[in-house]
């Protein structure tokens, strides 16, 4: 699922504080279960801004509405109601569900109130991981399923650098060596031997290098 | 010989070689490199030019190789992946061997959070051992990355980082193994504070018939003073110093604290010259290369062979 997390409220204030009517569309997917931008938080942001602009003397029209998935239109169609009657829509959804709202409601200023973070993994209640950056070829296959694009802060594919320290990431404690966990991963399935192959370099033009990337394909279309 | 360099008629004709580092200034300032290239002037063999080295900007390392050069060294080249895609690194490869440079060591580099760009792009489009393995390419098969043939290609002679304190221990070696095979002609390691630990490295090493294929130059940095081996236990990636070692050095008086770092490093050539497979020192002296000659001249080896 993508990960992210809500801006602080100043900063929403300085991109939404020129509007005097604003609409609060969250997103009940991905956002919703790393607790960033679901019904609930929805809620909770709507009413800490009336908060915030009742503190000064404010008093904009503020509607909270929360879409089952904001980046696919059949659902987004769903506030086409809602969208005439307010200046500007306060998205909590992904950078994905933004400018999906963007697409559709071509005339309307579409606000973020998140920050989108990455593709991950909820490790735990209050734990969230990133562990896919959409490289387009994946070969978890060849390292136990840990990726080493992700979970590597070099990206390396060749082995572990001369940073690793007692499966820590040099870059910081909290940090698990992406290494050091394949390599116990492909020890416990009797596989260490896939890491004496050289791997060659990667090719990056699958990724977002070769450009924003789509997908089309006819079977799919009405 | 596969190339031009000095540093690999050193190695095969099984003279023990000195290499030591070279650091760029944080600017322009070309005398200041100067005065730290004339420092180690016919003290060593190869100085290695580091590039923005923990991610600190510095005066690039081609430049500083070519204007060392111009001194009279034998430059090798530091090339992290960190900072350059393939596309540049070629590039600079082709410009360094150019300039008259035949030494590349190639290297991942530490990471960009380490240094004063916190906020770059880190590129790590390669990988150091993937880097080793286009130099090689270059070098045997004339071509780069994908395959386009080059007109002239750069011959270098080709080395790679090692680092036999970092975990896990065991893949210390099979990584020392793949950068052979991907094409490393010699190794220079992190440096050792902990000489038992590279004993068992080398042995692996020697039992995998690696030391055959590979020169490996062992690292010696002297400690300054007791803060500066606490600073580098706990805070330079991949280092390793013992607390025997801190002890050593935290009971003297902070005016014989730099004197016992320098006997420590000699003390650390000496044992470390024994060890079967070492084919030279790489010393990497801090901000500290005036200490160098000191060093070498303790140590016995402040001679240099002519070729």
């Amino acid at each position: 699922m993508i990960v992210a997390e809500i801006k602080e409220i100043a900063e929403i204030r300085r991109m939404i504080d020129r509007y005097s009517s604003i609409l609060v569309v969250g997103c009940d997917s991905c956002v919703a279960e790393c607790a960033a931008g679901g019904n609930r938080e929805t809620m909770l942001l709507a009413a800490a801004l009336r908060l915030s602009y009742r503190k000064d003397n404010k008093n904009p029209v503020i509607t909270e509405s929360c879409l089952d998935r904001q980046c696919v239109d059949d659902f987004i169609e769903r506030i086409a109601h809602l969208v005439p009657d307010h200046e500007v829509i306060l998205s909590l959804g992904c950078g994905a569900g933004v400018q999906a709202l963007a697409r559709v409601y071509s005339d309307k200023p579409i606000i973020p109130a998140l920050d989108t973070l990455f593709i991950g993994e909820t490790e735990m209640r209050g734990i969230w991981q990133e562990n896919c950056l959409g490289c387009g070829q994946c070969k978890l296959g060849y390292f136990g399923a840990v990726c080493p694009v992700t979970r590597c802060s070099k990206k390396l594919m060749n082995g572990p650098c001369g940073g690793s320290k007692a499966g820590r990431c040099e870059v910081r404690e909290d940090i698990p060596c992406g290494w050091d966990m394949i390599m116990r991963r492909l020890d416990t399935l009797g596989e260490l031997d896939r890491l004496e192959e050289y791997v060659p370099p990667v090719d990056w033009s699958t990724s977002h290098s070769g450009g924003p990337r789509r997908i089309v394909r006819e079977d799919q279309k009405p | 010989m596969k190339t031009e360099s000095r540093l690999e008629k050193l190695l095969s004709a099984g003279q023990f070689v000195v290499t030591a580092e070279c650091g760029p200034p944080r600017g322009a300032d070309v005398s200041a490199l100067e005065n730290k290239g004339r420092c180690l002037l016919g003290y060593v063999d190869a100085v290695n030019v580091t590039d923005n080295q923990t991610a600190i900007v510095r005066m690039s390392s081609v430049a500083a190789c070519s204007i060392l050069k111009g001194l009279g060294h034998e430059p090798i080249l530091q090339m992290v992946t960190r900072d350059r895609n393939r596309i540049a690194l070629q590039s600079d490869l082709f410009g360094a061997y150019a300039l008259g440079i035949r030494n590349v060591l190639c290297l991942t580099g530490d990471h960009h959070s380490f240094g004063n760009q916190k906020e770059a792009v880190g590129v790590f489009d390669l990988d150091s051992i993937q880097l080793v393995k286009t130099v090689r390419d270059m070098r045997e098969e004339g071509t780069i990355i994908g395959g386009a043939d080059i007109q002239a290609p750069p011959k270098m002679f080709i080395g790679a980082a090692a680092n036999p304190f970092a975990d896990p221990p065991e893949w210390r070696v099979v990584r020392l193994a793949k950068k052979v095979q991907a094409g490393a002609d010699f190794i220079q390691t992190q440096c050792i504070f902990n000489i038992s630990r590279f004993e068992r490295f080398m042995n692996r090493a020697r039992d995998m018939g690696l030391t055959e294929k590979v020169s490996i130059l062992a690292g010696i940095t002297p400690l300054k003073s007791a803060g500066m081996a606490r600073y580098m236990s706990a805070k330079v990636a991949g280092m390793e110093v013992p607390e025997d070692i801190i002890n050593r050095i935290s009971a003297l008086p902070k005016e014989e604290q730099a004197d016992e770092g320098i006997k420590i490093a000699v003390e650390t050539i000496e044992r470390v010259r024994e060890i079967e497979g070492v084919a030279g020192i790489h010393i990497m002296a801090i901000e500290w290369e005036e200490k160098v000659p000191e060093i070498l001249g303790a140590a016995g080896i402040a001679k240099r062979p002519q070729i």
